[in-house]
């Protein structure tokens, strides 16, 4: 087993470990926490995957402000952060986690059948900027996506400013 | 070549993204539903990326989807915690069987 094996089995193990934590969490401040474990782990696995700015994206955007935009919601409500005892599923969680535990059953199944059968190319990347190259992507070949998404951001921002705003 | 198979990261990426449904299906918290589709989102990133990695490593198409994956989930992340914060405000609750005026 190489040391790059190790990091991933570990790196898994700590995500899937945190991810089981969160959703069985019996506080949703609890559940916030694991998730920044869960989104660690995956910070972890783009950096094997020889993409480091989105692992890097992934810590600025995910644990950053999405984790901290939730934990923010999540004590300014009383509700959610256990101050009102209740159960912590809905009525209809067994079936839920029927439901979730077959799809990985098939997921699993087939990969493992499938084996090592892809078309995989052999080389590794030859560059390393990749940061260098994204931008200029995103300038050049994908400039309408990134338009689009520009435009997706601003509309949620006054979107979510418009609902929370006191009447 | 990475020492890591494919398979690897897509059955790790497959356990998440079940583990996040599991989440979106059962909580009864409407930030835990919020959150399991986060974990969904993340698993098919970890697909895109694992994917360009090892089949399209000459383009950058992958890592540029999983870029405008992050970018909707930050804009639904926001969106969807300014509609908690009004529910609590108008209903005083987040528990979602409580939320059922369009059942009606």
């Amino acid at each position: 087993m190489t040391l790059e094996q190790g990091i991933f089995i570990l790196a898994s193990l700590l995500m899937l470990g945190s991810a089981l934590a969160m959703v069985t969490a019996r506080s949703m401040f609890v559940a916030a926490l694991w998730m920044i474990g869960t989104f660690a782990g995956v910070a972890v696995l783009f950096i094997l995957l020889n993409a480091g700015f989105l692992g890097i994206v992934q810590i600025l955007i995910y644990i950053g402000a999405i984790a901290v935009l939730i934990l923010f919601a999540i004590m300014l409500t009383p509700d959610v952060m256990g101050l009102k005892p209740g159960p912590r599923y809905t009525g209809q969680w067994p079936l839920a986690a029927v439901m979730a535990s077959t799809l990985a059953a098939v997921i699993v199944l087939l990969l493992v059948r499938a084996g090592n059968d892809w078309h995989i190319a052999d080389a590794a990347p030859n560059v390393t900027d990749f940061a260098v190259q994204l931008g200029e992507a995103f300038m050049t070949t994908y400039l309408l996506p990134f338009e689009v998404a520009s435009g997706v951001l601003l509309v949620a921002l006054i979107g979510a400013l418009v609902i929370v705003r006191d009447e | 070549m990475s020492s890591i198979p494919l398979n690897w990261y897509l059955i790790v990426a497959a356990l998440l993204f079940c583990i996040g449904l599991f989440g979106a299906l059962s909580r009864r918290s409407a930030i835990g539903i919020l959150m399991g589709i986060e974990l969904m989102l993340n698993a098919v990133n970890i697909n895109l990326v694992a994917f360009w990695r090892y089949v399209e490593v000459d383009g950058l198409a992958g890592q540029m989807f999983a870029i405008v994956v992050i970018t909707v989930a930050a804009a639904e992340a926001a969106v969807a915690l300014a509609l908690v914060r009004a529910l609590y405000r108008s209903r005083d609750t987040v528990t979602v069987e409580e939320i059922d005026l369009l059942k009606w």
